[in-house]
């Protein structure tokens, strides 16, 4: 963008709230999604500490009675998969770091995108108002399986229902418009010289990942008009007393509720991806092997999606095929996270925050991995089915996808994003201070999970096997770990708020990397780029031999 | 592994115990080579003053191997995993044994009922028994049951038998299993079915054959359902679901 189209400095409300500024637009997604991380951080230690300590008040909240429980938790679940993790691992550092790593001046579609946005915001808003509704928020599991979710006879919750599933529907409007913005730009708006094979894995991954969730969202939006019509206009879709089908409803759902999982990993691999690239300054081990599987992860994960419904009702042959396939897409993912380890031989491995948030990923998401492996077996499924067992695996994958990679990211592009570094000191506290506690939290609900605790039980008194006293303790630990590990989150925000001003100034690139974003003013100017660069080389050209620098811009020639 | 933790009593909870074991194995292997290979590599690579980086491309042939050796090792691995799964989850779940007796079970918001045949062995007679939280059944004997649900999606689940399964509005599911061992175990609701989900709690006494004809015999029969010591017989049909919720 040349000089002469710079206008007169727009207004607060223009400049930050209304802006088409990819930049901008990031941060109001980042700041969003950080805000309702914090409510579902909140809800979960309400609900920990019933657990943890059944049927004593809680600080901060009160007494957990059933009803407030079931909507604890299927707000934590709601919120951190559709408001935390898609918009701050897609929607922020998508429209943050596209443009910038393809160099470019903005996306294809500012204005798209900030409708994109708003519609995301308003999302926000109906699910919120919900908590304000007569019955209160929807209780009936994230999953809203129906006829539960479809009458407010049985739910108690009728407008809350209803809420829940709009501001579901407006989230992914906001990004199917986000998902074709981020296509086109990266299709159609690379700096010349840049070739597919010369993309970033993680503008790679964040494409792939839209794709997968455009291709995916589809069945589930057609779900949501037909239960909304059932809860609201008294059709039977769902309801069997009049022809309809319970069980269709998972199907839909599942069949976009898998690949979501894959929606919000590939993001999180393509950040550990350029992390890993940067601080051991090597080349990536097999770019194109990463990408061929990740491509056959998007694949693969719309053929799996039964396997949430071995014991469902499904035909039990069934269960035969998708345990194939579920075990099947390990065989990708291993790879993938084995070409991240091998990056790491013979580099030169600096451990600095990012680093160790980006290992840290790595090393918990193959606990997540493996212990997926008993889920996926339909044998073994049969007992771990809905048990704590599930719960710790399925947050070894999460808590690594939205927790530890985006602190990687975070402590990673923070330079890009304000132009200061954050403390490096405050930074390795809160590391460990959030690792060892996950691991704490978690390992002991594997075992709650094989004892045979099921979920979403707010008390555990009416089974004389599961309210033995060792399984209580269990809970306790678990309880106790969340505490510590939220008690360490003040010091990121300290840490995330006193460097904006306090920080060390950054300079364009320290971290000495080699990808396009590196090379403008942190924090970009409006149009990014002085001049619009061309692309000589692919993206992790590190330590090449002949050269006095061990990194090797994009952008410089030959 | 599980024994530790859960009684095992069913003919099935040994089986999916050892498939448990056996991924347990064969993962757990994989878990510390690969954590054992990165915390190595980083120990062995950390930087150092005056060692330069190493240009790897990925494309080299000797260190490829590394890469594709595991990775068909993996498959190798997936594929002895699968052939257990399967077969557990066939025996448990496609195919149904010769059955000894029958009982179904109904979930509704928020308790467990269930039906047996009376000592005629048929079911819908005068002589069934019904009773609402507590599943008579008598060990050693092969049971077909029949699981409904009145309302929402439950799940029917006995830890120690190492069964669950889901109870579908407006379908009848038939499974199985065979109790091994007498004892009382609980029954869990593993499905979201509504703000009562957590009380959804019923009893599985498992008796021997002798203490259940027994029972069979004292609690069959309109004209002594009314001597039963479990709320039985006050499961209508008919009755709303008002009426049920505890």
């Amino acid at each position: 963008m040349s000089t002469e189209v710079q206008h007169a400095e727009p207004g607060f409300f223009r400049k930050y709230l209304w802006s088409t500024d990819h930049k901008i637009i990031a941060m109001q997604y980042l700041f969003t999604g950080m805000a309702m991380a914090m409510i579902g951080g909140y809800f979960a230690y309400v609900f920990r500490m019933q657990l943890g300590f059944p049927n004593q008040y809680v600080p901060g909240y009160g007494i957990v009675t059933p009803g407030r429980y079931n909507a604890l938790v299927t707000m934590h679940g709601s919120i951190m998969i559709f408001w935390v993790a898609m918009p701050v691992l897609i929607a922020a550092f998508g429209n943050f770091l596209i443009p910038l790593m393809l160099g470019c001046d903005d996306m294809a579609f500012p204005r798209i995108n900030r409708l994109s946005y708003q519609i995301f915001l308003l999302s926000v808003l109906v699910l919120l108002s919900s908590f304000l509704v007569k019955g209160g928020p929807f209780g009936g599991a994230w999953t809203s399986y129906p006829p539960l979710s479809a009458s407010g006879a049985y739910n108690l919750t009728p407008i809350g229902a209803t809420l829940w599933l709009l501001a579901v529907a407006l989230e992914f409007v906001a990004f199917l418009l986000g998902g074709i913005n981020f296509t086109v730009t990266t299709m159609n708006s690379r700096a010349p010289g840049m070739k597919m094979y010369d993309i970033p894995i993680l503008i790679w991954m964040i494409i792939l990942a839209n794709v997968i969730f455009m291709a995916s969202v589809g069945p589930l939006i057609a779900g949501a008009v037909m239960l909304l019509f059932d809860q609201t206009m008294s059709t039977g879709f769902f309801d069997p007393t009049r022809g309809g089908d319970p069980l269709l409803w998972q199907h839909l759902f599942w069949f976009f509720g898998h690949p979501e999982v894959y929606v919000v990993l590939l993001p999180a691999m393509g950040i550990v991806a350029e992390i890993i690239a940067v601080f051991s300054r090597k080349k990536i081990f097999g770019y194109k092997t990463v990408l061929y599987t990740a491509w056959a992860v998007g694949f693969l994960s719309f053929v799996v999606w039964a396997h949430h419904q071995f014991v469902a009702g499904i035909d039990p042959r069934m269960a035969n095929i998708f345990s194939v396939t579920t075990l099947l897409i390990s065989v990708p993912v291993t790879e993938m996270v084995f070409l991240y380890i091998a990056t790491l031989y013979g580099g030169s491995i600096h451990l600095d925050t990012p680093m160790l948030w980006a290992l840290a990923f790595i090393a918990e998401f193959m606990i997540g991995g493996v212990t997926g492996i008993f889920l996926g077996s339909s044998g073994t499924d049969i007992y771990l089915h809905d048990t704590y067992f599930l719960i710790a695996h399925f947050h070894y994958t999460f808590v690594p996808i939205a927790i530890i990679a985006v602190f990687a990211g975070l402590t990673y592009w923070y330079p890009k994003m304000f132009g200061r570094m954050l403390n490096e000191t405050l930074g390795k506290i809160h590391f460990w201070g959030t690792v060892i506690p996950f691991n704490v939290i978690f390992i002991p609900l594997f075992i709650t999970g094989i004892a045979g605790d099921q979920r979403r039980v707010y008390d555990y008194a009416q089974f004389a096997e599961q309210s033995r006293p060792a399984l209580q303790h269990l809970r306790t630990t678990s309880t106790i770990a969340l505490l510590v590990m939220l008690s360490f989150q003040f010091v990121f925000l300290f840490n995330f708020v006193w460097s904006l001003r306090s920080g060390k100034s950054a300079g364009a690139n320290p971290w000495r990397s080699t990808t396009l974003e590196w090379t403008v003013p942190s924090p970009p100017p409006h149009g990014n780029f002085a001049v619009l660069p061309t692309v000589y080389r692919g993206p992790y050209e590190y330590g090449v031999p002949g050269r006095a620098d061990d990194f090797f811009p994009q952008d410089i020639p030959d | 592994m599980l024994e530790r933790y859960f009684t095992a009593a069913s003919t099935y909870a040994h089986s999916i115990d050892h498939l448990f074991i056996l991924i347990a194995v064969i993962v757990g292997f994989w878990l510390i080579v690969a954590e054992g290979m990165m915390f190595g590599l980083v120990f062995k690579f950390r930087a150092r003053d005056g060692r330069p980086t190493q240009y790897i491309t990925g494309d080299e042939k000797h260190l490829k191997r590394w890469i594709s050796i595991p990775h068909f090792l993996v498959i190798v691995c997936d594929i002895v995993i699968l052939a257990g799964a399967i077969t557990v989850w066939y025996n448990i779940k496609q195919v149904l044994p010769a059955a000894d007796a029958t009982v179904r079970v109904i979930g509704q918001q928020w308790a467990w009922s269930f039906q047996l045949p009376g000592p005629d062995g048929v079911m819908d007679t005068a002589d069934d028994i019904r009773t609402v939280g507590e599943l008579h059944v008598a060990v050693n004997t092969t049971y077909h049951f029949e699981l409904l649900s009145r309302d929402v999606v439950h799940s029917f689940a006995v830890p120690a038998f190492r069964l669950k399964q889901d109870a579908l509005p407006g379908r009848t599911i038939t499974g199985w299993f065979r109790p091994n061992r007498v004892g009382t175990y609980d029954i869990q609701c593993t499905q979201m079915c509504g703000i009562g989900h957590a009380l959804m709690a019923g009893r599985v006494i498992v008796e021997t054959q002798q203490a259940h004809a027994a029972w069979l015999l004292r609690n069959s029969g309109p004209a002594v359902a009314g001597l039963q010591s479990s709320p039985a017989s006050a499961m209508d049909p008919a009755m709303t679901l008002a009426e049920a919720r505890p």
